[in-house]
């Protein structure tokens, strides 16, 4: 171990001994004991315990949310870590219906935000959160098209146009099931050449060029734009968008270590200054 | 004319060698370990590219003296056939495949059909006797095996020159001496070029032999002249060897002059059959008289030439030659033209068909 | 014979492979698998993965193998630069290499508006996935049949070319059945490489049912709206792979024989 340690980094180290801990977990499963296992054993186990452990008085809030909540959320649980000496605030950002299904393996979270009302409404059925989830705001779609919008797009129909390529959101997540809610009220059918996994991916594609147009939220073609790299894309705005609004809701979850502290984040996001980031990064009310 | 004729230089080998083969002859490059009769050979099939000229009867299959870019044949196209010292038969295919490969495998008119070359493959298996092993993969043949297999690979394709390389050296002491019969049969009216390190195939093989020391030719002639009388003294060192010939007789060798040479034989010869024995130097003892006890061998000689060999005088007779130590040769006061007496055990002396 | 101690570890690596697949095996819905891997949208993915994953194993070869002979028969720096290069994808994300594909081939790549002049288009297609496939796995093929050609040297191939083959006909009858055994897991590689291909495919061609949206693809789609889809999915990824193994281990056995 000495020279393993000299030789690495320790945060290599501490990945190594955790691998080596989960495989002795493996072993200890598949029953295969061996008596060389038990040193290796708690070897792992003294590292993995020092690593982990920080500093007693602080406390940690951690907070499951939609990946088109990042900017504002950071931005909200600075100044509540400010407002909260001692809370370090870690969020997991991603699609919701991920989230939601690791809260269902078990994964340790105090705060869960989704990106629309069906993703949450499979963790109350899980009985995963506390009490009836707060709307905390509401999203549209636009449509996306590169800077120069090579194919002209102007209006939703124009989608629809054999010319156009056009990437969406696979129907399986949230923003492809809002699409779909579009095209159907617009009594339109677009036949787009890719359904993404994500809004960041049809973003993708619309910037690099690939695509001509894609459906994302008004806060994806926000959050695109303020980047440092200037205008990529431009956002169009279209009437029919209104049939799809999108309602985020919040909940704390009954796994939180910390009830109040849970509330007290809801309520931060739900509160004025919360909504003000909010609508700053383009959300609108719920 | 000549068959072939090659001035060549392989620079990274450092290599230079000039010699001609004539029609129907083999000629021996005889030479050590690492005295470049390989690299000779890859250069003549066209595996290397030397410098200077290689003729095959009127074609130039290779020049760089004739201009700046030169001539070169590549190899399929040469009519040489290489023979190894490893049989290197192709895995894969089985022993009839094998020899029916070449004529499968010719470009033009010569190329032959399926059929004809799966006759032309059992006619030359049955020339190396291995007509019941056709359907065989090599990995089951012996090493004798697999090498008359590679001897009829390379005459199905009836090459105009026939490369041999050190073609015993990978065999047992039981299959060499059948493999060498074999060989002295099919090249006996072949034009080869024969690579060893092996004075006996040299001396039972070969109609010339051309010494190689260090990449170059230091000894060449008539394959008894270069073996009685060498013109080097690496020759002598290295080839020295007494090659006596005749006609069978029992275990014996019938000289011409009607002197019995008893010996061993290692592949059986018919009575009456040519024949040639093979002693070394070292094998001979010098007498001034017949000696006691009796050697199988006692045969009397007279001293043609006295030649310091190093730390050994060559007794050069008119029958055998005998390397004797310098003390040796004063104690008997031996000089030219003396009358002596040579001894050989019989098993030194080694017959072979001829 | 090898030291005691080496077993435990040993056993550990095995496990840590073991144990993962058989806990998926564990929790697959069972009563439903039928049902969860036969939806019109995996039957898709699964067609689509075996049509793509077979047309680029055969791009791999027609490409892959002269490649493998050029890096065998011959040496110098310019050998060792081309196969750091033909090695690459190996040793690269395979998001990288999608990025890659897209900067080349994509709509505005560099040779985008050229092959859109010729009335290829690439962004999108299922050629997308044969190339991004192809771009992952040839390394796999070259390294294999690289190896084997090394290994046979080149001692037959002199020896028949003295009996009077071309080039092309000893590269034909002896080369290539040389080095069959090497070509085979060589292949069988490549293809298992193909159907796993993810990163490259969903950066540089998208996803879309029956077009580009590959069995990866759609296991990483179905993790989102149906777990239980997705574990099932995998498991048949899983069946498939170990199909492609035993295959291998078959095909090599009676190579072996055939040889023997």
């Amino acid at each position: 171990m000495n020279v393993i340690t000299q030789l690495l980094p320790s945060k290599s180290i501490s990945y190594a001994v955790r691998t080596a801990a989960a495989a002795c977990a493996l072993l200890v499963l598949g029953a295969c004991g061996a008596s060389g296992a038990a040193d290796t054993r708690s070897d792992a186990n003294s590292t993995a315990t020092q690593s982990s452990s920080s500093p007693a008085q602080e406390r940690t809030l951690t907070v499951f949310a939609a990946a088109s909540l990042q900017k504002p959320f950071e931005e909200i649980a600075e100044s509540f870590e400010k407002a909260h000496p001692g809370v370090t605030v870690r969020f997991s950002f991603g699609g919701s219906s991920g989230l939601v299904a690791q809260l269902q393996e078990g994964a340790p979270a105090d705060v869960l935000a989704t990106a629309n009302e069906p993703t949450m409404a499979k963790a109350v059925a899980d009985s995963l959160v506390v009490e009836t989830p707060t709307p905390f705001v509401s999203n549209t779609l636009q449509i996306v098209v590169p800077a120069d919008n090579p194919a002209g797009i102007a209006t939703l129909t124009d989608l629809t146009r054999a010319d156009a390529k056009v990437v969406l959101c696979a129907p399986a997540v949230p923003c492809g099931a809002a699409a779909n809610s579009v095209e159907k009220s617009a009594g339109i059918d677009i036949k787009p050449v890719s359904e993404e996994q994500s809004v960041t991916d049809v973003l993708g594609k619309v910037r690099s060029g690939e695509a001509d147009a894609g459906l994302v939220y008004v806060t994806d073609v926000a959050g695109a734009n303020t980047s440092s790299t200037g205008a990529e894309v431009k956002g169009i705005d279209f009437p029919e968008a209104k049939s799809a609004i999108n309602i985020y809701p919040i909940a704390a979850l009954k796994s939180a270590k910390d009830a109040g502290l849970a509330d007290e984040f809801v309520a931060a996001i739900t509160g004025a200054d919360g909504q003000k980031v909010l609508r700053d990064a383009g959300f609108a009310a719920p | 004319m000549s068959a072939l004729s090659a001035d060549l230089r392989v620079a990274d080998r450092d290599v230079e060698v000039h010699f001609t083969v004539h029609p129907g002859e083999t000629l021996a490059l005889l030479g050590a370990n690492g005295a470049g009769k390989s690299t000779v050979l890859a250069a003549l099939a066209g595996l290397v590219r030397p410098e200077g000229t290689v003729r095959l009867a009127d074609r130039v299959l290779s020049d760089t003296t004739d201009g700046t870019r030169g001539t070169w044949v590549p190899p399929h196209d040469r009519g040489m056939a290489l023979l190894a010292q490893e049989a290197r038969l192709f895995p894969h295919l089985t022993v009839r495949d094998n020899v029916a490969f070449g004529p499968r495998s010719r470009g033009g008119h010569v190329r032959r059909s399926k059929n004809q070359a799966r006759d032309d493959a059992e006619r030359w298996l049955a020339e190396v006797g291995m007509t019941a092993y056709g359907d065989r993969r090599p990995r089951a043949l012996s090493g004798g095996q697999q090498q008359r297999v590679a001897i009829a690979r390379a005459l199905a394709t009836e090459p105009q020159v026939l490369l041999v390389d050190e073609p015993l050296a990978a065999l047992d002491v039981e299959s060499a001496p059948e493999i060498r019969d074999l060989l002295r049969r099919v090249l006996a009216s072949r034009t080869t070029i024969l690579v060893t390190h092996e004075v006996l195939d040299a001396a039972l093989l070969a109609d010339r032999i051309a010494v190689l020391d260090a990449g170059r030719i230091v000894d060449s002639g008539e394959t008894t002249r270069v073996l009685s009388r060498p013109r080097s003294d690496f020759g002598a060192r290295f080839a020295g060897l007494n090659l006596v010939r005749g006609v069978a007789h029992g275990q014996a060798l019938r000289m011409p002059d009607g002197r019995l040479l008893h010996g061993l034989t290692e592949v059986p010869i018919a009575d009456g059959g040519r024949a040639a024995a093979v002693v070394a130097p070292s094998a001979v003892s010098v007498h001034l008289e017949a000696p006691h006890g009796s050697p199988r061998n006692t045969l009397d000689a007279t001293i043609v030439e006295l030649e310091p060999h190093g730390h050994v005088v060559r007794v050069r007779t008119d029958l055998l030659s005998a390397d004797i130590t310098a003390a040796a040769v004063a104690e008997l006061g031996l000089t030219r033209g003396d009358r002596v007496v040579l001894s050989v055990k019989a098993t030194e002396v080694h017959l072979h068909p001829a | 014979m090898i030291p005691r101690w080496l077993l435990l570890p040993a056993g550990l690596g095995a496990l840590l492979v073991a144990v993962p697949i058989v806990a998926m095996a564990l929790t697959v819905d069972w009563a439903n698998f039928g049902a969860l891997v036969t939806s019109d949208a995996s039957t898709d993915a699964l067609l689509l993965s075996l049509r793509t994953a077979a047309v680029s194993t055969l791009l791999c070869l027609l490409l892959g193998i002269p490649l493998a002979a050029v890096l065998a028969r011959s040496s110098g720096a310019a050998t060792t630069a081309l196969r750091s290069l033909v090695l690459l994808p190996l040793v690269i994300p395979p998001v990288v290499g999608g990025i890659a594909l897209l900067q080349a081939f994509g709509r505005r790549g560099v040779l985008g508006s050229t092959l859109e002049v010729l009335g290829l288009e690439i962004a999108f297609s299922t050629t997308a996935v044969v190339i991004a496939q192809t771009f992952v796995a040839m390394p796999f093929l070259v390294l294999s049949v690289e190896g084997a050609l090394r290994t046979a040297g080149t001692r037959f191939e002199e020896v028949a070319a003295t009996l009077g083959a071309r080039p092309g006909t000893v590269f034909r009858r002896i080369t290539v059945p040389l080095v069959l055994p090497g070509l085979a897991s060589g292949t069988i590689l490549a293809f298992a490489r193909c159907l796993g291909e993810f990163g490259a495919t969903i950066t540089f061609a998208g996803s879309l049912q029956g077009t580009t949206r590959t069995l990866p693809l759609e296991i990483y789609l179905q993790r989102e709206s149906d777990p239980r889809a997705a574990v099932a999915l995998s498991l048949v990824l899983v069946a498939v792979a170990v199909l492609i193994i035993g295959l291998t281990r078959g095909r090599r056995d009676s190579l072996a024989e055939g040889t023997a």
